[in-house]
């Protein structure tokens, strides 16, 4: 299961940066062809667990190394959001910059404690949901978070407390999201460090011996991952001006954050997004379909990430490819 | 502090959980063992065993007796997960097992959400509130069954992977699979046939744990990370590890409970957890990292 590599350094910025520019401009003309909230809302939920699944992909689909709990740096950036603006009054804006630097932190912090102690594969999956496991544990249990009654931010809707009344000013902002941390993968792709990122999640002790710092590059992929993430549990309590452990550092969370990019294409900068686009109109149409049926949807999913792995292993996009050259083949034969 | 026939009694009670964590443990650490994989679909196979066991005794047999049929059942199907779905969707590699297993765990707990709601149910058995009575302590009968059917099935698993033909070749395949296959083991088989025996440890479980306990779609999770953390502990891959490991953690639990509280008490399992993976993933008794 591996993405593409680094291909060629040369590439011009427009084959880099002008997809993703192309698909921003036409995502972003939706508010302008529906006005409709239920839309517009399923449309900022898939975005915002694109953005947590880019998050995971940065550490999971480029560095190879599968986190079962990203919950964890999702519940930082939510409570982080709601707490300080909640608890110390600071201004939602601010409160937003400052739950990304702390979900950076946690996952520095995780990273370094994991890293360091050489954890890899199962062990490193098993240390991330441990980790989720305590902090919606404590999240639940302490006061200071509102304990199993979660946090709230105060509605007072107005633009500068990062408060809408128009979904669609939502839906920019969350696209605005998504679109940086594309560009930032995108840059992360092809420079050195997506370079040694990718020669470990092939090969670790390969690459260490031609001299990466296997732990400093593994250390910043997982920062660069919490943040991201982080940033996506951020919006969430923005958007829903409401957390609880359980939505925060529940596994429905970690699950979908490595769904999307591996139903997407692991380590590719558009994976998440085509996962998360395909996967959310999918659970649309069940619901449509099924009705109400508790489970359904993630049973499905659940379906989906076999299935994706069994016949789809380099994701939507690897099955385009895959197509694409079998009919090139079938001409030139 | 407490008294000590308090602390005594609690010690006991955490020794009969741990015998029931110490089955589950010994089913997920076999697997890994074979396969070099944590099995992530080893709580809802435990929580699919549980209603297994569940609806036999509405149909009018008991978990003890309905034991005799379950886990051969589990077994089959554990052979049949592992040899048609599990090797053929990972392709050999190792992060793909992760994801299948996870995948499957979603699948079967959210069918049984969907099936059956999230209902809890549990049944009434005869035996259900008798007790045990040692002179200076009580225990309860459900559970001092549960003790002993996990001490038969620890036997008979030992006698398994010593005494026969198919425990020589889980062990051969356990240490070098490329040499097992070299002297003519069937791997693929091999490897059903583990993950087969760790869904019928599984039913074991199942069947002794209901009596005393409860059953629904998510019942599995609670103690799938209790086992995840004494296969750590016991070092994984290693069965005696795992079954001294369970005890203690029932222990642990049991007097953490007795002393902080409920709630904390599985925090410290948590907490025992993530020191084990970063200060010797080893585990007490592994020996390879």
């Amino acid at each position: 299961m591996t993405g593409p590599v680094n291909t060629s350094p040369r590439t011009s910025l427009l084959a880099a940066y002008g997809p993703i520019l192309a698909v921003a401009l036409v995502l972003a003309l939706l508010p302008l062809a529906t006005t409709a909230n239920t839309v517009l809302n399923a449309m900022v939920l898939a975005l915002l667990i694109a953005l947590a699944g880019q998050g995971w992909n940065i550490l999971g689909g480029y560095g190879g190394q599968f986190s079962f709990g990203h919950a964890v740096f999702f519940g930082t950036g939510a409570y982080a959001v709601a707490l300080l603006q909640s608890r110390l009054g600071l201004n939602a804006y601010l409160a937003f910059g400052a739950a990304v630097a702390i979900g950076a932190a946690v996952g520095a912090a995780i990273g370094f404690l994991s890293f360091r102690s050489g954890l890899r594969g199962s062990y490193f999956a098993l240390v991330t949901l441990a980790f989720a496991e305590v902090f919606r544990i404590v999240a639940n249990a302490s006061p200071w978070t509102g304990g199993a009654s979660g946090a709230l931010i105060k509605l007072d809707m107005r633009p500068e407390n990062f408060q809408f009344a128009s979904r669609a000013t939502f839906f920019w902002i969350a696209l605005a999201l998504v679109t940086a941390a594309l560009v930032a993968t995108r840059m992360m792709e092809r420079s050195r460090f997506g370079a040694y990122l990718v020669a470990i999640r092939e090969n670790e002790d390969a690459a260490k011996a031609l001299g990466v710092n296997t732990f400093r590059v593994k250390l910043q992929a997982i920062t660069a991952s919490a943040a991201v993430t982080a940033a996506a549990g951020a919006f969430y309590a923005q958007y829903f001006l409401f957390v609880d452990a359980n939505i925060a550092f529940g596994t429905w969370i970690s699950v979908e954050a490595l769904l999307v990019p591996i139903v997407g294409g692991l380590g590719t900068v558009f994976g998440p997004l085509i996962g998360a686009l395909a996967l959310h109109g999918l659970a649309e149409a069940t619901k449509a379909l099924a009705g109400r049926l508790p489970g359904a949807d993630l049973a499905l999913y659940g379906a989906l990430l076999v299935l994706a792995i069994a016949f789809a292993p380099n994701g939507v996009q690897g099955l385009f490819n895959r197509l694409k050259g079998g009919f090139s083949t079938r001409r030139a034969a | 502090m407490f008294s000590p026939d308090i602390v005594i009694a609690a010690v006991l009670n955490g020794l009969l959980t741990g015998a029931v964590y110490a089955l589950v443990s010994v089913a997920l650490t076999l697997v890994y063992g074979v396969l070099h994989i944590i099995n992530f679909a080893h709580g809802a196979i435990l929580t699919a065993a549980m209603f297994a066991a569940f609806f036999a005794h509405q149909a009018g047999i008991d978990p003890l007796l309905s034991v005799l049929f379950i886990a051969p059942a589990f077994f089959a199907l554990g052979y049949a997960v592992q040899r048609w779905i599990i090797g053929p969707a990972s392709h050999g590699d190792d992060r793909n097992i992760l994801l299948v297993t996870l995948g499957l765990s979603i699948v079967i707990e959210n069918v049984l959400l969907a099936a059956f709601r999230s209902d809890t149910r549990s049944i009434d058995v005869p035996y259900g509130f008798s007790v045990v009575d040692l002179g200076f302590v009580f225990l309860p009968m459900p559970r001092v069954i549960a003790f002993g059917v996990t001490c038969v099935v620890a036997a008979l698993l030992w006698a398994l992977l010593t005494r026969t033909d198919t425990g020589k070749a889980i062990r051969a395949v356990a240490k070098e699979k490329l040499g097992a296959s070299l002297v003519g083991i069937d791997v693929t088989h091999i490897y059903a046939v583990t993950f087969g025996i760790g869904a019928a440890c599984l039913a074991v479980a199942a069947c002794v744990l209901l009596p005393s306990y409860y059953v629904n779609p998510r019942v599995g999770t609670a103690y799938v990370l209790v086992a995840f953390t004494v296969v750590v502990l016991g070092g994984m891959g290693s069965v005696p590890g795992a079954m001294i490991g369970g005890l203690l953690i029932g222990v642990v639990e049991s007097l953490s409970g007795l002393y902080f509280g409920e709630s904390l008490g599985q925090l410290g399992i948590f907490l025992i957890f993530i020191l084990v993976l970063l200060v010797r993933p080893t585990g007490l008794f592994g020996a390879r990292a």
